[in-house]
Formats: structure tokens, sequence, C-alpha cells
């Protein structure tokens, strides 16, 4: 415990030998199979020509059928992409054109006004109900974190006894009916103060998040060589400084993807916050389902809700794209 | 889950050449200490779930101050009620129809990205689209287009004739309907699994095949659907899984209606839990579904285990 590191430099070089290699693996998408990202892209393009042309095909057979499946892949994204078109379209439509023309009219940005206003409109305060997503999701998330990452490690550098068991059991609540815990946890929270509250729909959205967390960042962990943590116990480092010092600033690419797609589970979360909330902790996956009550259909205010609330996942998406495939197969395609 | 277990890999020998020595008890703890946090936080839900496992046991409700020990009465209403077996039927009607059409659409699209024209790069970017919108989100969106007088989805249609469906007001359409909502949602889950699966697979047999001379489908068939299959089998058991147990798809967009035709089993315990207020009886439902999910989850992860080590076997 007293012996010191030797030298600083001992400590820059296991860590910058490290950076190069898991920047290495990480081209490969992180998998350590033979036929991973890297070999792949290279072998892409002639089974992509086989797909194609069947190894028969002339020249003007295999135009005609590239066309085609150009065309098919249009016609999935329209359906894929369409609706959230037509929400931005019924979002910025005036109410009194609502149901008059379809296509062309006056756009007004009065349903955000009306939105994001703190509930003038029937009292809905939907910004309120963005914040407090905001808050019990990095909450979650943040908490996950804290419990998850250790637990990760020691998943990924030593099997003790019951290790894979425990694991599964964690696992296991992805595969639990989430109403199965909800209803003894609403009794519970009533009893205990919880319901409504940021520290409720926190501890209780670990279930989304922690899980996910410890899943994936087990495989980071277990992508990294170990030689390296060994390298720096030889320097005189304790596990302690090695986990935190060489082994943590290497998965951090893998911890800020993680926590971006755990962010984006725990905030499109809905059963929780309809069930442990009120008003209060209310979060906006329920909150935008309270524009459509009422007997008047206010669609444009639905459909600018429904869009506001979609933002930070979809903003937070498009910057973890790569590590999306990963973390959404929860490590399950690499085996 | 599939992924196999890690080497053990820095493990306590090589621990114990270090410099420090630390006894041996000690080692050995250390993976405990680091996990047992998890696990505090893990047993906090197992309590609740433990609690709930109780209840069922007791005629726990609202309109009862003195809940009676019951035993497992509530079990056998379950299944001796007509009502359960119909939002069983429902449910299994929804989780195949949604994971099927989904594995189809979904590796038919991973397919054509995979042929790497500029259209699908482009394309590819924004697959992951419907994916991270929340599906009570997108349940809200379609109820929108799908209203049948005002919605856009008939005024498209009413050229070929086909406006004024009534999509969720019939039992049929109901089904169909939230159906399509979860197909819009998860497919591109199924497409990016089963285009990273394309992307690992081996170039010889491919090469092999298109020097004998062998058509798409052959190719197709006995070539790329068999060695895809694993990764592909990945996303429909996580599909099925959660297909069984949806429940904001259906709570958004039908409630459960028109009737009981769109109730599906976390429907049907959100009713009699939450709105009817008999906690045990709606606790009941989830233990059976938790149950029957546990099984079906069990019996695919073991067949996958079988097909991914028999695809380990091929050489590539």
């Amino acid at each position: 415990m007293k012996r010191e590191p030797r030298t600083d430099a001992g400590a820059g070089k296991p860590s910058g030998s490290g950076a190069r290699r898991l920047s290495g693996g990480n081209g490969g998408s992180g998998r350590r199979r033979p036929s991973g990202r890297n070999g792949g892209s290279g072998r892409r393009r002639p089974s992509g020509g086989n797909g194609r042309n069947g190894g028969n095909g002339g020249s003007g057979g295999r135009r005609l059928s590239a066309v085609a499946a150009d065309g098919a892949l249009i016609l999935y994204f329209v359906f894929a992409l369409f609706p959230v078109a037509w929400m931005v379209i019924l979002s910025l439509k005036p109410a009194d054109e609502l149901f008059s023309t379809y296509f062309s009219f006056t756009p007004t940005l009065d349903s955000y006004r009306t939105v994001l206003g703190a509930g003038d409109d029937q009292g809905v305060p939907f910004l309120r109900f963005f914040v407090n997503s905001l808050v019990v999701s990095v909450g979650a998330v943040a908490l996950s974190l804290v419990i998850g990452l250790p637990a990760a490690y020691a998943a990924a550098r030593w099997r003790f006894r019951g290790s894979e068991n425990l694991m599964f059991t964690l696992l296991s609540f992805r595969f639990a009916p989430e109403l199965t815990v909800i209803i003894p946890l609403f009794v519970l929270y009533q009893q205990l103060g919880l319901f409504d509250t940021y520290v409720g729909m926190v501890w209780v959205l670990q279930l989304v998040t922690l899980p996910l967390i410890v899943w994936i960042m087990r495989s980071y962990f277990s992508d990294l060589s170990p030689e390296l943590e060994q390298a720096a116990l030889l320097d005189g480092y304790t596990r302690k400084q090695a986990f935190f010092k060489v082994a943590l600033p290497l998965v951090k690419p893998g911890i800020a993807a993680v926590s971006l797609l755990a962010f984006i589970f725990a905030w499109n979360n809905f059963v929780f916050p309809l069930i442990l909330t009120s008003s209060n902790a209310q979060t906006v996956t329920v909150g935008a389902l309270s524009f459509l009550g009422g007997d008047r259909p206010k669609y444009n205010l639905t459909a600018a809700a429904a869009l506001v609330s979609v933002v930070p996942p979809l903003l937070l998406a498009l910057t973890i794209q790569r590590y999306l495939v990963r973390g959404l197969s929860f490590g399950a395609v690499k085996s | 889950m599939p992924s196999a277990p890690p080497e053990p890999a820095a493990g306590p020998r090589e621990e114990a050449a270090a410099a420090r020595p630390v006894p041996a008890w000690r080692r050995s703890l250390r993976p405990y200490l680091l996990i047992v946090p998890a696990l505090l936080l893990t047993g906090g839900i197992l309590y609740p779930f433990g609690l709930g496992l109780y209840y069922t046991l007791f005629d726990f409700a609202a309109s009862k101050p003195q809940p009676d020990l019951v035993g497992f009465e509530n079990y056998r209403r379950i299944f001796t009620q007509s009502s359960f077996w119909d939002s069983a039927r429902v449910t299994v009607l929804y989780a195949v129809g949604a994971a099927a059409v989904e594995t189809v659409l979904g590796v038919s699209v991973a397919l054509l990205l995979h042929r790497a024209s500029a259209v699908g790069r482009v394309l590819e970017k924004i697959l992951i689209l419907p994916l991270m919108i929340a599906p009570v989100i997108a349940a809200i969106m379609w109820k929108l287009m799908l209203q049948p007088s005002v919605g856009v989805v008939n005024h498209l249609l009413e050229p070929i004739g086909l406006g004024g469906v009534q999509w969720t007001d019939t039992p049929t359409g109901a089904l169909l309907s939230s159906i399509a909502v979860d197909v819009w949602v998860y497919t591109p889950f199924v497409a990016i699994l089963a285009l990273a699966g394309l992307r690992s697979l081996p170039a010889s047999p491919f090469e092999a095949a298109a020097v004998d001379g062998a058509g798409w489908w052959f190719t197709f068939r006995r070539l790329t659907l068999p060695m895809l299959w694993p990764y592909v089998l990945v996303a429909v058991i996580f599909r099925f899984m959660d297909s069984l147990k949806v429940f904001d798809i259906i709570y958004a967009l039908t409630e459960g209606g028109p009737g009981d035709s769109t109730v599906v089993l976390q429907i049907r315990a959100y009713l009699e839990a939450i709105r009817f207020q008999r906690y045990s009886f709606g606790i009941s439902y989830m233990i059976v579904l938790w149950a029957v999910v546990y099984l079906v989850t069990m019996v695919l992860v073991r067949y996958l285990g079988r097909i991914q080590s028999r695809a380990a076997e091929v050489p590539k």
C-alpha cells in the first residue's frame, strides 16, 4: 500500500501503449474473432456481388436488379421516415387548418410555444416533464455506472463461484415483464414516500440501465489485455490504482457509448413513470400522452410534444451510431 | 446469454506474483466485493419481486381491507377464466406476428443494404432512427396517422378506394395496427443485427459458389441463410421475448380495445392491478407471464447455443 509507483513514465507507458491497442481493437468493432469488421469490409464487395447477380446475370440484368433493390430500399425507408416527417408537418399546422388541408398550410410554431410554454393549455407542464426526464435518466445512468463498472470489471477479470449465474440473473431482468415488480413497488413506494419522486424513479430505472451497463462494459473489459494491468502491478501499482489509472481510461470510449445508450433506454421507458409517478416526477413519455386526452383532439400539440420528446435520444443516437450495434445486441452477437 | 464466459484472465495467481503480498482470502474475496453493490441493487429489485410473489397468495385488493391467505386461488382463477386465455391468445398472435414480420422485413432490408449501393450507404445511416424513438411515442404518432376520418393514412389511401378504413376500431384492425407499430419500431433492430452478421460472413464460400455458377436463390438458401441464421436468431429471440410482454405500444394505440380485442397479458395485468385495484390478481397475471417468458427464453437460448456451436464447426 505504501509503495509508490516507480516513475511517472512507468505510469504513462502501459496506458499509452494500451490506448493504441484499444483503438486498434475498436476498429474491428471490438471483436476478437478474425472475421471482424476489418476483415469483413474487405470481403464485403465480393460477397455482395454474388448476392447481386448470382454469378450468371449479365450487366443489363444486374443494372435492373440494382434499380429494383434500391427501389425496395427506398420504399422501406419511406415507411420508416414518413411518420416522423408527418409529425413535423402536423406540429407546424395552425389549429384551424388541422383537418381541412393536408399538405398545404401556413406553418406556425404555435404548437411548440404552447407545448413548451409550461402548459398554459389545459395545464400540461410539458417542459417540467422534459426536465424530469433529464434528471431521472442522468441520475439512473450515473448510479448505474458507479455500481456497474466495478461489477463488470469483476466479471471480466475473475471467474469466481457463481459468476455466470450472477451475470445471468442480472441479464434476466432484461427479460422480466416490467409489471412484475412494478405493482409491489407501487405499494412499497406509497408506504416509503418514494411515489412520484426523483429518487424513486432513479431507483427503479436501474432495472433498465444497470444490466445494460454491466453486460456491455464486461465485454469491453474482457477485450482489454490483462497484461496491461499486470504491467502496472509490476510497476508497483495497487490493484485499485491499476483499475483507475490503467483499465478505466482505456475503456472510456465504451463508457461514453454505453452511458448514452443507457440514457436513451431510461429516457424512452414508459411503464415505470406511468405507474410510479403522478405529476412531480412524471416524464415526457407519459406527458406526451396527456395531449391526446380530453374531448377535443389536439393533434398539433400531440405531434409537437412527441417531436420534442424524441429530440434527446435522436441526437445521442447520431453521436454514438458506431457503437449502437454492439450496445443494442447486448454483446449477444459477440460470442 | 449466448456470450461466452471470459477467460480467467488476470486471476489471483498472476497477481500473487505482483509486488505486494495480499492474504489469499482477501484476494478471493475481491471480485465479490466489487460485485456486491450491483447485487445489493439487484436485491433491491428482487425484494419487491419476492414481495409480489408473496402477495399472490393473498386476495390483496383495494376493496378488501383485510386480505385473507388464499393460497394458489389467484392462479387457479387465472387459468379457469376465459379472459386469461383470450389475452394469452392475443399476446401470442401479437408476438408471433410482430417477430415474424420483423424478421423477414429486417433480413430483407439487411440484404439490400449489404449490396452497398450508393443509395444504400446513405440510407443505412438513418436506419437506426425509429429504434431511438420511445415505442409509446411511436404509437402516439401512428395513432394520429391512423385516425379513420382525419388521419393521413386514409387520406393517402383514398385515391385507390381504401379511404375510411377503421384501423384501430375493429378487433382485427387494432391487432394488425399495433403489430404494424411494433414492426415500424423494431425492424431496424433485426436489420442491424443481420447486417452485422452479413458483414462478418467469410467470403470464400460465396466465391466458390460464384465460380460454380450458382444462382442467386441457391446462394441465398444454401449459403447466406444458414450462415446468417445464428445472428438472425439472436434478433428473433430478443424480439419475441419483448413482444410477449408488450405494453406501451398497445396502451398508447388502443388501450386494449375495441372491446377486449388487444388486451395482451401485460395490459390485462395493468387493468386488474392498477385500474381495478385487484393487486394480487394482477400480480399473479404477471408472474404467469414471467414464468412463460423465462421458459421460452431458456428453450430458445438452448437452441441458439446448439446453432452457434454448429456454426462454429464450419471452417471459415
